[in-house]
Formats: C-alpha cells, sequence, structure tokens
C-alpha cells in the first residue's frame, strides 16, 4: 500500500473555549484530490492553517513526505514541497504574469542576494516561469500587467506561482472564490490535468466543481470530521445530507 | 543602444549627459565659474537623491532621514581632516564603513515598522545624528569646521574646480549605472516585489526584513558617497547638511524627478536648483527681497506636480518601459 503524501493524526486546536479543530485526521494520496468541505465556520480554514505551518495544532501529528513536520515552520514545509495558493487572490499586481511566476520561481533557487545580473534574459528563471504560466493556460498573458487580468485569470496567476516550485502538494483556498460559471469551469479543467503533478487539498464552496474533481471528500461540521468518502458515499450518506448538503443540492 | 537615442527620453538624457561632460569646458568659454559650482552641487545632491531612490523608489519605503548620511560622510572626513589624515585612500573607505554600520543599525530597528511610523523614526534618527554633530565642540559644534580637501597623491587635484566636477560626475555615472542594474537584478525584483506585496512575498518564501535591510544600507553607502563629495566641495562640514530640510529636499527631488526613474534623481536635482538659483533673482527683480520666498511659488509648483504629474518630470518624457 502507498504512503500518504500528507497526513494528519487527532489534530485538535482551541481558541479559548472555542474547539476549533476537534480531533480531526485526514490524508491525502499522491495524484488525489480530496476536497475538504462544511458550512461556514466549521473551522476548514483553521485545519489547513495548521496543516501548511500558519498555527501549530495543540495536539495531534502532521507527517508530510514520510516525515513528521508538526513542529515545522511554514517556510520549511513550502521547501519541502507544500504549497498554499490564497483565500483572497494575492498577486504582484505592478508585474507582470511572467514576472510573477518568475519570482516565484526565483524564490526555489537560493538566496537572492545578486545586484547585478538582469533577470529579464535568465532563463534559469524565465523558462519554468513560462511553461508554469502555459500549464495555466496563460501562456499568451505573460506580457499583461497582473493588475489588469481578469478575476479568474489572477486566479489562474496565483495557481501557476504556486505551483512555480514544483510542489507535491497544493492546498487550494476557495479556489473558485468570486468566479463566473465560465471562468470556474475552465478551472476544473485545469486542475483535472494538473492531478498527475501533485496531490491536492481543495477547500471550496462551489458543489459542483467539488463533486467533479474529488477523489475523496470530508465533510467538516463545528471542527469535527463527521464524514470522509467517494463523492458518491457523501452524497448518499444521510448524516452529511441533515447537516450541510440541505435539500436544495440533495 | 542606439534605438533609444531615438525615443524622447533617450534623446533628451543623452543630450544632458553631453552637456554635462562639457560643462566645465562651457563655463571656462563664457567665464561663468559660478555655473560650475552650481553643476557640481546638482551632481552631487543627484547622487544623494539617486540612492534615496533605491529605497524609496524600488522599495518604498520613505526614509525621512536621508541627509543623516550626508553628515556621515562628510563628518568622518572632516574629523579625519581635522586630525592630520588627509589621505582619500584612507578617509574615504573609513567613511563608507561608518555609515555602513549606521544604516545596518538604524536599518534593523526602523525596518521593523510600517508607513508612516517609518518616516518618523528615520527622522528621529537623523535628528539624533544631527544634534550630536552640534554637540561636537572640538570640531566646532554649531558653526561647523573647515577641512582641507581629501589629497589623492597624484592622481588627482580635488582644489581643482573642474577636476572635481568631473570626478563627481563620474561617481554619479557609476552610481545610476549600478542603480540600473539593481532595479533588473533578482534583488531588485525581491525589493519592488516587496513594495508591491509585502505578504505574498514573504508567503512565497522570501525573507523581506534581510532585503531590505542591505537595501538600506547600500543605500546608505552611497548616500555617504555624496556626503564625502559635498564636504570636498566646500572644504567645509556643519550640522547644517544633515537638516530634516534637507532630508525633506531629497525626498522632493526624488518625487519631482520620477519616483523609481532611472534619472529622475538627475532631473528633479537639476530642477530644483534651477529654479533655487533662477526663481530668487526673478523674484527679486519684480520687488527688492521677494527672492527670500522664492519656497512661496515652489511649493505649489510640487503640489501640482504631486497632483497631476505622479511620474514626476520623468513621466514627461513618455512612458516607462520596465
Amino acid at each position: 500500500m502507498t504512503e500518504p503524501l500528507l497526513s494528519a493524526q487527532a489534530l485538535v486546536k482551541r481558541f479559548g473555549g472555542l474547539l476549533a479543530t476537534d480531533n480531526v485526521s485526514i490524508d491525502v494520496m499522491p495524484g488525489e484530490i480530496h476536497a475538504l468541505i462544511g458550512p461556514n465556520g466549521a473551522g476548514k480554514t483553521t485545519l489547513v492553517s495548521q496543516l501548511t505551518g500558519n498555527l501549530r495544532p495543540d495536539t495531534g501529528t502532521i507527517r508530510f513526505a514520510g516525515r513528521d513536520v508538526t513542529r515545522l515552520p511554514l517556510h520549511a514545509r513550502v521547501r519541502l514541497g507544500l504549497a498554499r495558493s490564497f483565500q483572497i487572490t494575492a498577486v504582484l499586481r505592478d508585474f507582470t504574469a511572467l514576472d510573477n511566476v518568475a519570482l516565484a520561481v526565483q524564490a526555489h533557487r537560493g538566496h537572492s542576494f545578486r545586484f547585478l545580473a538582469d533577470v529579464r534574459t535568465d532563463r534559469s528563471l524565465r523558462d519554468p516561469a513560462r511553461r508554469g504560466l502555459e500549464a495555466v493556460g496563460l501562456g499568451a498573458r505573460a506580457d499583461t500587467l497582473a493588475a489588469t487580468l481578469s478575476h479568474g485569470e489572477q486566479r489562474q496567476l496565483e495557481i501557476a506561482m504556486a505551483l512555480a516550485g514544483e510542489p507535491r502538494l497544493l492546498l487550494l483556498d476557495e479556489p473558485m472564490a468570486g468566479m463566473g460559471p465560465e471562468e470556474s469551469q475552465r478551472l476544473v479543467g485545469l486542475l483535472r490535468e494538473l492531478k498527475s503533478r501533485c496531490g491536492m487539498l481543495l477547500i471550496e464552496h462551489d458543489m459542483d466543481a467539488v463533486f467533479a474533481l474529488a477523489d475523496r471528500i470530508t465533510v467538516l461540521v463545528y471542527g469535527r470530521a463527521v464524514a470522509t468518502g467517494t463523492p458518491e458515499e457523501i452524497r448518499a450518506d444521510a448524516q452529511v445530507r441533515q447537516a450541510y448538503l440541505g435539500e436544495g443540492t440533495a | 543602444m542606439l534605438a533609444a537615442l531615438r525615443t524622447p527620453r533617450g534623446a533628451v538624457t543623452a543630450l544632458l549627459l553631453l552637456l554635462m561632460a562639457a560643462l566645465p569646458l562651457l563655463t571656462q568659454a563664457f567665464d561663468q565659474r559660478y555655473l560650475l559650482s552650481v553643476g557640481t552641487r546638482i551632481v552631487i545632491w543627484s547622487i544623494a537623491a539617486a540612492s534615496l531612490n533605491m529605497i524609496l523608489g524600488y522599495g518604498g519605503l520613505v526614509s525621512f532621514g536621508h541627509a543623516a548620511f550626508f553628515g556621515i560622510g562628510g563628518y568622518a572626513v572632516g574629523i579625519l581632516s581635522a586630525n592630520g589624515i588627509q589621505s582619500g585612500w584612507i578617509q574615504w573607505p573609513l567613511a563608507l564603513g561608518v555609515a555602513i554600520l549606521w544604516a545596518a543599525l538604524i536599518g534593523a530597528l526602523s525596518l521593523r515598522t510600517r508607513g508612516v511610523y517609518f518616516i518618523m523614526i528615520t527622522l528621529a534618527f537623523a535628528q539624533l545624528v544631527y544634534y550630536l554633530s552640534s554637540g561636537l565642540e572640538a570640531y566646532g559644534g554649531d558653526d561647523g569646521l573647515n577641512i582641507s580637501r581629501s589629497r589623492f597623491g597624484g592622481l588627482v587635484d580635488l582644489r581643482d574646480k573642474a577636476s572635481f566636477y568631473w570626478l563627481c560626475l563620474i561617481l554619479l555615472l557609476a552610481t545610476l549605472w549600478f542603480s540600473s542594474r539593481l532595479v533588473h537584478s533578482r534583488f531588485g525584483y525581491v525589493l519592488r516585489g516587496a513594495k508591491s506585496n509585502e505578504l505574498r512575498m514573504t508567503a512565497l518564501g522570501f525573507p523581506v526584513f534581510r532585503y531590505r535591510l542591505a537595501a538600506f544600507v547600500i543605500a546608505g553607502a552611497f548616500g555617504a558617497l555624496s556626503g564625502i563629495l559635498l564636504a570636498n566641495d566646500g572644504a567645509y562640514v556643519s550640522p547644517a547638511m544633515m537638516s530634516w530640510v534637507k532630508s525633506g529636499d531629497l525626498i522632493v527631488i526624488v518625487v519631482l524627478g520620477g519616483i523609481g526613474a532611472l534619472f529622475g534623481p538627475l532631473y528633479g536635482a537639476i530642477t530644483f536648483f534651477a529654479v533655487e538659483e533662477f526663481l530668487k533673482p526673478l523674484l527679486d527683480l519684480l520687488h527688492r527681497g521677494w527672492g527670500e520666498y522664492w519656497q512661496i511659488v515652489f511649493g505649489p509648483l510640487l503640489v501640482i506636480v504631486a497632483l497631476y504629474a505622479q511620474g514626476g518630470i520623468d513621466s514627461l518624457l513618455g512612458r516607462r518601459h520596465d
């Protein structure tokens, strides 16, 4: 049996009297898209923040790529191959799309105390950046200022930046947020293609996207993982339907 | 290279540099020695403004204490000179070394703050140096200190106005060359990226603080270089060279020339000193004594630039491509 890429065991996180993460275990296999769903306030972002290293769990362990990373800080986990895209779009607006990805590549190429050589002709940065843009379908927009890209394109750009470090696992925090149906459909296609390159943990409200993409789904309610299973199992789960999916979706 | 000359910016800049290179010959031919001293001051202030532009323009760090580096460079030369050390080979590296240490120290403290707090704390540190120099009774206190110019053996005689001017011009060109490389280097991209979105750069894995500190130190070193030159220009140093007004003037020059524009500091310094030199006599001509108040005219001019020409003078020369 293959070992999970990411495996969190019995995570607990309290904020004062609030139990934000209540004994949650979750894992992501290589090449798998595992979706995390749940109503607002269920503790999805808190959970992901513990996985990325922004927050430290009170108890429990997190293993990534065969190592215990529970106590590793964020940038060390990034170096091991754990990348994150942001819930709020965060690109460098004054830079072109290509510059954005090239900077993300640069971040993985040692220190940047180099003062004279011109990055615009540095093929060790530009070539991978261009390939990254093409992989997310932004090849033709390379020289466009990020600020003038559409919202959907900025999300694509952000994914290209997250992929620049050739991560083994991508944590996607609501990548479809604020997208029109056409744009989110394109992103679904993109994420499906990227599956062969890295595992993904997907937090998303767009149920169509979740059920189209996910190999497995975990449902989080009040900090507890109430169910984990294939999309079919989750759809059929009575507890989930009652707690979360409601009449509209089921 | 030649293609760049066909753009308005390239043509104007090339013409300007040619004119500047020939300035000592022109002022001699037309017997206008005074203009050479104005030119020298413009060149030295351009170096200082270019160094401020490295952190303010590329890094978005508004340092309101940059004139402190005038003073540190100047006083290092002055104090060594007063103690009998005249060799520029010893004075200049020592002056730069002191400035680098000072920049590292105050950078490490002030770069932990943001926005208006950064402005205030850099101002506070500059005032500290200002009052420190006023208190140096052994070195003239408030009155300042007459010094003899740095000696470089037979290589260059700084007492010769034309030679000194050309030396300053070469150092300005070197500063601008470095600045032009810096802005497109890996380091420059990190600096500019942090100006654009600091949090994102941190999340990408860049230790932003370290890069900003390095930029602050580099800018401090070039700032001190202009201070060394200023001391040698007048053979005199005084606390006035690092008053907060001078720090303000430097910001004005950078903004006037165009924030983050390569030649902006030069355009800004030329305009600043040209206005000062010509507005005064012009106003005096209108009415005796009005020249004193030239800043009443200059101030609104700045407001207009700030409101309507956000790229400064540089933006009048067409779009930038970087």
